[in-house]
């Protein structure tokens, strides 16, 4: 099972700001092991965030992105306490969704 | 439900129980709504990467900021944001050129989210970093080299 | 010795990217880059899984470890790391934040410590020790190092590693100071901090443990330790054995009154 993601919201200024460190290994595809044979491709390929239930944003991600991916972004309003969701699926299917308070 | 999808995740082999749910839509709607842009994330050519995206040949604009190092000391984690000026920004994506596949992310951004996002990305060598975005249906992009020292996708 | 500097010289030209050649050492200046990398080190990922782990009722006593003395108090994580090693008279000896751990781990879980010792780096037990000494350093981030060496037994750990870190040995005759004891040396890109000064000496006690980007792994300063040895070519010590507390007295000792980054973030 995937591991918990850690994600960071805080509102200032009328600006809500997420950051969102994910657990996940983000393999290319294109590395082999010790043995030679290929480390076949797992990484995320799609995340959504969003807020009081209204998607504040959805990203494709490709095997580029670093393993343990981060990912920060802002939207206008939020306030404390409000709800932050973040889930993403991968390649394999997994999937793991956790959520926040707005700090 | 979108074929594509559908498509993305056979080609991830074993469709795990996750995978099936995802198909026959269980997972969140939301999530399945955007399909994986698979033509985007297979482009190896800069030219294929850009019709993929939609995106044909963006003029260059100064109202789109890369924020990435100069150098980096690996390239297994660059940190690389994106900030776009433009009004109505709809979507922003980040290309690595010297990448075997140069599209690492894309981002759509909704009305009442800031076009300002940042992330990290493999680059397995010294590359110019693209950052295309979309407005009001027409598209613009920047670009800034990033020096790797050692390269980040070999392990 | 002339056989091994072309060795290392080969060594790093083939594990470099060509671009590399072209660089002048001082246009290698990775502040902007680790900068950028400090806001949302990884290393937090471990942290969460550490914090857990301390609230969590585990081993065969089914015990937390929310009363494990660090050394400020039953259960008091704020602070702790900074302070460590010290000498703790409950067990009559000098531990550092991880032989602490492994101790809590034994005494109120029933985690017995061979499990650990006799483990691997990442794996098992020890592997969660490792989330544990991300959490508690956490809650020391930004303090300075305050170890104190009035006590004996800290004195003659620091007079060890101080010893230890000039003592040469292994295939290339190399000591801990053949690397780490002179200003703006660099293995490939990597600068090695000069231990030999207070300030080189607080760059490495205070910026390990760190989560490395170049294997997205979270690296203790054992495990660091551990692999300097590899690296000179001799025997690797035994987790948590007295050679490498030492060390790691001589280091805070000697990086005293700086303030440690917990966790780093390292290539």
């Amino acid at each position: 099972m995937a591991n918990p993601m850690r994600i960071r919201a805080a509102a200032k200024d009328g600006v809500t700001e997420v950051r969102v460190l994910m657990s996940h290994v983000m393999e290319t595809g294109q590395r082999k092991d010790s043995s030679g044979a290929v480390i076949p491709a797992h990484f995320i390929t799609e995340l959504t965030a969003k807020h009081n239930d209204k998607v504040v944003l959805s990203a494709q991600f490709g095997p580029s992105v670093s393993t343990n991916p981060y990912l920060a972004f802002k939207f206008n309003g939020g306030a404390k306490g409000d709800k932050v969701v973040v889930s993403w699926v991968d390649n394999k299917g997994d999937s793991r969704t956790d959520e926040v308070q707005v700090a | 439900m979108n074929h594509q999808r559908r498509d993305t995740l056979k080609a991830g082999g074993g469709l795990g129980i996750f995978g099936l749910l995802a198909a026959a839509g269980m997972i969140k709607p939301e999530m399945a709504e955007a399909a994986w842009n698979k033509a985007a994330f297979d482009a190896h050519k800069m030219d294929d990467a850009m019709s993929a995206l939609g995106a044909g040949k963006p003029a260059e604009s100064a109202d789109v900021q890369i924020t990435a190092p100069d150098i980096a000391e690996n390239g297994a984690v660059v940190p690389v944001g994106v900030v776009s000026n433009i009004a109505n920004t709809e979507s922003i994506a980040i290309l690595i050129e010297k990448n075997p596949a140069m599209v690492a992310a894309t981002f759509d951004i909704p009305a009442g989210t800031v076009a300002d996002v940042q992330t990290r990305v493999k680059m397995g060598q010294t590359s110019d970093v693209y950052a295309v975005v979309k407005a009001d249906g027409k598209f613009y992009m920047a670009k800034k080299e990033v020096k790797v020292t050692l390269g980040g996708c070999g392990g | 010795m002339k056989k091994t500097i072309m060795a290392v010289a080969i060594g790093a030209v083939a594990l470099t990217a060509p671009n590399m050649q072209a660089m002048a050492s001082e246009d290698l200046n990775f502040d902007a880059y680790r900068q950028m990398l400090a806001d949302g080190n990884p290393a937090e990922l471990f942290e969460m899984e550490g914090e857990e782990l301390w609230r969590t009722a585990r081993g065969p006593k089914n015990a937390t470890l929310e009363q494990c003395d660090l050394g400020v108090g039953a259960g008091v994580v704020d602070g702790a790391a900074a302070q460590l090693p010290r000498f703790f008279a409950d067990t009559g000896k000098v531990q550092d934040l991880e032989s602490r751990l492994m101790h809590c781990m034994e005494t109120l879980q029933g985690i017995p410590s061979a499990e650990i010792i006799n483990g691997k780096f990442r794996q098992g037990e020890r592997g969660k020790l490792a989330s544990l000494v991300a959490y508690v350093v956490t809650h020391s981030n930004g303090k300075k190092v305050q170890v104190d060496l009035s006590h004996p037994k800290m004195k003659e750990m620091y007079d060890m590693g101080e010893k230890v870190f000039y003592y040469r040995t292994g295939a290339m005759d190399f000591s801990c100071a053949s690397c780490h004891s002179q200003d703006g040396k660099r293995i490939r890109a990597t600068q090695l901090p000069n231990i030999t000064t207070s300030k080189g000496a607080a760059e490495g006690w205070g910026s390990w443990p760190a989560y490395r980007v170049s294997n997205s792994q979270f690296w203790t300063m054992q495990h660091r330790l551990w692999d300097c040895f590899r690296q000179q070519r001799t025997a690797e010590p035994v987790f948590a054995s007295d050679v490498t507390i030492a060390l790691s007295v001589f280091m805070a000792g000697k990086g005293n009154g700086y303030e440690a980054v917990w966790p780093g973030v390292k290539r």
